[in-house]
């Protein structure tokens, strides 16, 4: 197999690889902070409900929520429920989700509490308030945290090829054993390295825009 | 008619009494200003007023109003309508480090107007009156060719200006001060205290919680001494300054004028 060949059967395998990515943020993002609100509910039953969930999440490998998220519900209804896609974005969602709260949870509640007391006394609502006021703070503060976790995420979507979800690695696997080259699996160092660049230029360009405040 | 009835107010964290049983009224117009030293309570009072603390006891009335009572069920502090009877400028100024001098006046006026049944019809005109307004208050505390500028770019009195100007947006009954030169340096507490005088003169009904004695004695028409959660002393700057009644205001007074 030649050069291009090889890039260009890759280049199918990342595609999947960029669609685990993209959806897994595009849950979790939003899914991490309603979690980091229930974590810091002042309701006990749910407060401690999310940090367990959240300890467990953070306390078993992600290989194995993968497993367990594709097969345990065909051993209760006999027969695959999701598809091992599917199996994938699900488990890596709510993983990803536990992650991202806890990065909210840090920023939310290193915001001053003048912050919302100014709010308040000049008559926003609760809402209006955390909107308004300290979404934007919290997310200049927590982009060096997220950046980390999102680019831990880039080269975790590898793990999906346990439940045979093919991405950049398992098609560079499935060719080391039908055409006995391995140059393609360090090959898809490169892929990694090249999307990983953009994310981090792109974190660069988001601190830069926000950077016209100090908190 | 007073325009603000403070009747039996308590409050207390865990063992501590930090009120006990606070009365006062104030008239239209008048500034008043709370002494103490600190732990005292006077800011716990001020933060009772504008609904930041729940007291647990006593009322708070304005213009005949009755806007808290602690034996009231539910007594809740979320409503927005009440809260504005109050304006609050806080020792740290507190100001929205993501918006401008002037967003940060504008802000609260423009989210409230959304709830104007015209909005949607007049809303261009609507927000510019707002910008207007906002751009006089910003001229009248001296800060109209700062109005670009953020939070961070701006000296702490200057920022506690913009913070005056914003709180005075909501043209609250009653504009409350938490020590609002404390967290300044000393230079920088004249222009300060320059804007809060011009308030006086336009009889502003204020409250202010001070440890500037000599500004509480010119500009107040009323003084409140409190010391462990009690009201002490009460009354005109020259009742208190000059002819305390308590023993334990004649201490923190000579304490103060000779520090």
């Amino acid at each position: 197999m030649g050069f291009t060949d090889v890039t260009l059967r890759l280049l199918g395998g990342f595609e999947t690889t960029c669609m685990i990515f993209v959806l897994t943020l595009l849950l979790a993002l939003p899914a991490g902070l309603l979690i980091s609100f229930g974590s810091m509910s002042s309701f006990a039953p749910l407060r401690v409900f999310v940090k367990t969930l959240v300890w467990i999440i953070r306390g078993v490998p992600l290989m194995l929520q993968i497993f367990i998220v594709f097969y345990v519900p065909g051993f209760i209804y006999g027969s695959p429920v999701f598809a091992r896609f599917t199996a994938v974005i699900i488990a890596f969602a709510i993983n990803y989700a536990c992650y991202f709260s806890e990065i909210y949870r840090g920023g939310i509640e290193s915001i001053a509490k003048g912050q919302y007391e100014a709010g308040q006394v000049l008559g926003l609502t609760k809402s209006q308030v955390f909107f308004k006021v300290i979404l934007l703070q919290v997310i200049k503060r927590i982009i060096p945290p997220m950046a980390n976790e999102i680019i831990t995420l880039v080269k975790d979507t590898a793990l999906a090829r346990v439940i045979m979800v093919v991405e950049i690695i398992k098609v560079a696997e499935e060719m080391m054993s039908s055409h006995a080259i391995i140059w393609p699996l360090f090959y898809t160092g490169a892929f990694y390295l090249l999307f990983v660049g953009a994310l981090t230029l792109l974190f660069g360009v988001a601190e830069k825009k926000l950077s016209y405040f100090k908190v | 008619m007073s325009i603000l009835e403070v009747n039996n107010l308590a409050k207390r964290f865990g063992q501590t009494e930090v009120l006990k049983h606070i009365s006062f009224s104030l008239e239209e117009g008048e500034c008043l200003s709370i002494i103490g030293s600190s732990g005292s309570g006077k800011t716990t009072l001020l933060r009772c007023l504008n609904f930041l603390e729940r007291a647990d006891a006593g009322q708070i009335a304005v213009r005949d109003e009755t806007l808290f009572d602690a034996k009231a069920p539910g007594a809740g502090i979320d409503s927005r309508d009440k809260r504005l009877h109050f304006g609050l400028v806080f020792q740290s100024f507190n100001l929205f480090p993501q918006y401008t001098a002037l967003a940060n006046v504008t802000l609260a006026n423009c989210l409230l107007a959304k709830k104007r049944p015209d909005y949607k019809k007049h809303k261009k005109e609507i927000l510019a009156k707002i910008t207007e307004n906002g751009k006089q208050l910003l001229d009248q505390v001296g800060l109209l060719s700062k109005m670009d500028l953020y939070p961070h770019q701006l000296s702490g009195g200057q920022q506690q200006r913009v913070a005056i100007a914003r709180a005075l947006a909501m043209k609250p009954d009653i504009l409350c001060f938490d020590e609002p030169t404390s967290a300044l340096d000393p230079e920088l507490t004249g222009e300060v205290l320059k804007v809060i005088r011009s308030l006086a003169d336009k009889k502003t009904t204020m409250v202010i919680v001070t440890h500037e004695m000599q500004f509480a004695r010119d500009v107040s028409d009323k003084v409140l001494f409190m010391d462990e959660g009690l009201v002490v002393e009460y009354g005109t700057p020259a009742e208190v300054f000059e002819h305390p009644t308590n023993e334990r205001t004649k201490q923190f007074l000579e304490r103060y004028m000779a520090g």
